[in-house]
C-alpha cells in the first residue's frame, strides 16, 4: 500500500510538473502609463496556455506587493479570485514607477527516510530557515536534494514620469534589472535588460517574448533568447502591444547545504507608439 | 549721454530684434463623426542634434483645462509622442504655452524669438511637431522640418491624413 500511495505521489508530482511548465503565469496591467495627480490601474493575475488569455486558473495573491516611486510597500486593494483568475487594483498617487510583484523562494530539501519514505522540507507553503535545517533533515538522509530557488512574476505602472526607485533589486534570486526603462517601450526602439541571480549577472538565462493575443495567430510566434556574459538581453519588439517575458536560470552555486539553484522570473510590459 | 544712446540703439535694434519670428497656423480639422470631442493639441520644437545636444520646446497645449482637480491631465500621455518627449517632463499649466481645447477651424499662434516661451532659438536645423489626440478619436502627429535663422520670410508647410488638418509654419528673420 505504501509503495502504490508512493507511485502516486510521483505520478501527481509528475503531472504537477508538467502543468506547471505548460501554463504559464501572469500578471497584466491594464494601463501602464498615466497622466495627472492620481489615479487607478486594474490587473489580473493568473495562469493560462495562451497568455493573457483567462481561461486556466487564477495566480494566488498571497504576498502580492505594491512597491512605490518612493520605495515604500502598499497592499492591493479590491482583490478578487474567482474560478479562472484573480483581480486587484493599485490607487497610484505618487509621481513615478511602480513596481507590482510576488516573489518567493529559498530552500527545499527531498529526500527518503530510512524506510524510502519520501521527505520534504520546508512543509509545504512555508518558507525555509536556514537556520532549521540541520534540525529538519535527518543526519541519514537518503538521496538528500537540496535546491535553492525563486520565482519572481511582476509589472510595472507609471504615473508622469519615469522613476528608477523601485526598480532596484533586493539581489535574491532571478531578477530583471531594467537599462531601458520598463515603461519607456515603444515599437521602433530595441529595449535592454539585465538579470541578476542573487545580485551577480545571470549569463545564460533563457528567456521568452511573446506579443499578447496567441489566441488569434495560428503561432504564438515566441521570441527565445539568452542572457550575454553581462547578463543582457536585447529585445526587438515587432508591434505596439503587451508582452510576456519569461526566464529561467539554472547553475550549480548554491548557497550551501543547497547544491544547486534555480530561478523563474515573469514580467509584463506594454511596448506603446514612438 | 550714454543712457540716451541705449535708448536710441534700443529703439533702433528692438524692431528687428521683434520680426525674428516664427507664425504657426495649426488647422483642427471639421470632421463629421458620431461623437466629436475637440482634440488634445501639442505644439512643440525638437533640434536635429542627437544626444545631450537635443533640445525640446514645447510652444502650446491645448487640453481640457475646465475640469476640477486638473482631471483634464489625465489624457494628456495619450499625446503620445510629445508625452514622451517633453509632456512628462512639464509641470501644467504653464503661462503663454497651455490653454484650453479649440474648436475646428485655423488656429494662429505666433512666437517671437527672445520671448518666452522661445527664449532662444540657436542656429541650427530643427522639426515643428504638431500632436493631436481625439477622445473616442484617434491620433497623428505632423513633422514640419525646417533650418533656422533665414535670411527672408520662408514658409513650409504639411497636412495630416487623419486628425491634423493643415500646419503653416512662417519663418521670419
Amino acid at each position: 500500500m505504501k509503495k502504490i500511495i508512493s507511485q502516486l505521489m510521483v505520478v501527481c508530482l509528475a503531472g504537477a510538473a508538467v502543468t506547471a511548465e505548460a501554463h504559464r503565469g501572469w500578471m497584466l496591467p491594464y494601463e501602464t502609463v498615466k497622466a495627472g495627480e492620481s489615479g487607478w490601474v486594474t490587473f489580473d493575475l493568473a495562469s493560462s496556455n495562451d497568455i493573457f488569455q483567462i481561461d486556466h486558473g487564477p495566480g494566488r495573491a498571497e504576498g502580492l506587493t505594491v512597491l512605490t516611486p518612493e520605495g515604500k510597500t502598499e497592499e492591493a486593494q479590491n482583490i478578487f479570485t474567482g474560478k479562472l483568475r484573480t483581480s486587484f487594483d493599485i490607487n497610484v498617487t505618487q509621481q513615478g514607477t511602480y513596481k507590482i510583484f510576488l516573489a518567493s523562494g529559498g530552500l527545499n530539501a527531498r529526500w527518503e527516510d530510512a524506510e524510502g519514505k519520501r521527505a520534504s522540507w520546508p512543509a509545504r507553503g512555508e518558507k525555509a530557515n536556514p537556520a532549521d535545517f540541520a534540525t529538519a533533515v535527518p543526519k541519514d538522509a537518503k538521496n538528500l536534494q537540496v535546491t535553492q530557488s525563486s520565482r519572481r512574476i511582476e509589472t510595472f505602472v507609471t504615473l508622469g514620469k519615469p522613476s528608477q526607485q523601485a526598480l532596484a533589486p533586493t539581489n535574491v534570486g532571478l531578477e530583471l534589472v531594467p537599462i531601458t526603462h520598463p515603461n519607456d517601450l515603444a515599437v521602433s526602439e530595441p529595449a535592454e535588460f539585465k538579470f541578476l541571480i542573487d545580485g551577480k549577472p545571470a549569463v545564460g538565462v533563457k528567456v521568452t517574448v511573446i506579443a499578447g493575443g496567441t489566441r488569434y495567430r495560428n503561432a504564438a510566434e515566441e521570441l527565445e533568447l539568452e542572457t550575454d556574459k553581462n547578463g543582457i538581453v536585447k529585445i526587438q519588439w515587432k508591434a505596439m502591444g503587451v508582452y510576456w517575458l519569461g526566464a529561467n536560470y539554472k547553475d550549480e552555486k548554491a548557497q550551501k547545504p543547497a547544491k544547486s539553484r534555480s530561478g523563474s522570473y515573469s514580467a509584463t510590459f506594454e511596448v506603446l507608439a514612438e | 549721454m550714454l543712457k540716451k544712446m541705449m535708448l536710441v540703439s534700443l529703439l533702433v535694434a528692438s524692431p528687428v530684434l521683434s520680426a525674428a519670428s516664427l507664425n504657426i497656423a495649426v488647422e483642427v480639422p471639421k470632421l463629421t463623426v458620431a461623437e466629436y470631442h475637440a482634440p488634445y493639441v501639442a505644439v512643440w520644437l525638437e533640434s536635429a542634434a542627437e544626444g545631450d545636444k537635443k533640445t525640446t520646446k514645447t510652444l502650446a497645449v491645448w487640453y481640457d483645462t475646465k475640469m476640477k482637480d486638473n482631471g483634464g491631465h489625465k489624457w494628456l500621455k495619450d499625446m503620445r509622442q510629445w508625452w514622451r518627449r517633453d509632456g512628462r517632463d512639464l509641470q501644467l499649466p504653464i503661462d503663454g504655452v497651455s490653454g484650453a481645447t479649440k474648436l475646428s477651424g485655423v488656429h494662429n499662434l505666433s512666437f517671437t524669438v527672445g520671448q518666452v516661451p522661445l527664449t532662444e532659438l540657436p542656429k541650427g536645423d530643427y522639426v515643428l511637431y504638431v500632436e493631436m489626440s481625439r477622445e473616442v478619436g484617434g491620433r497623428e502627429v505632423v513633422k514640419v522640418p525646417f533650418t533656422w535663422p533665414v535670411k527672408e520670410a520662408a514658409t513650409h508647410s504639411q497636412t495630416g491624413s487623419t486628425e491634423v488638418g493643415a500646419i503653416t509654419l512662417v519663418l521670419n528673420p
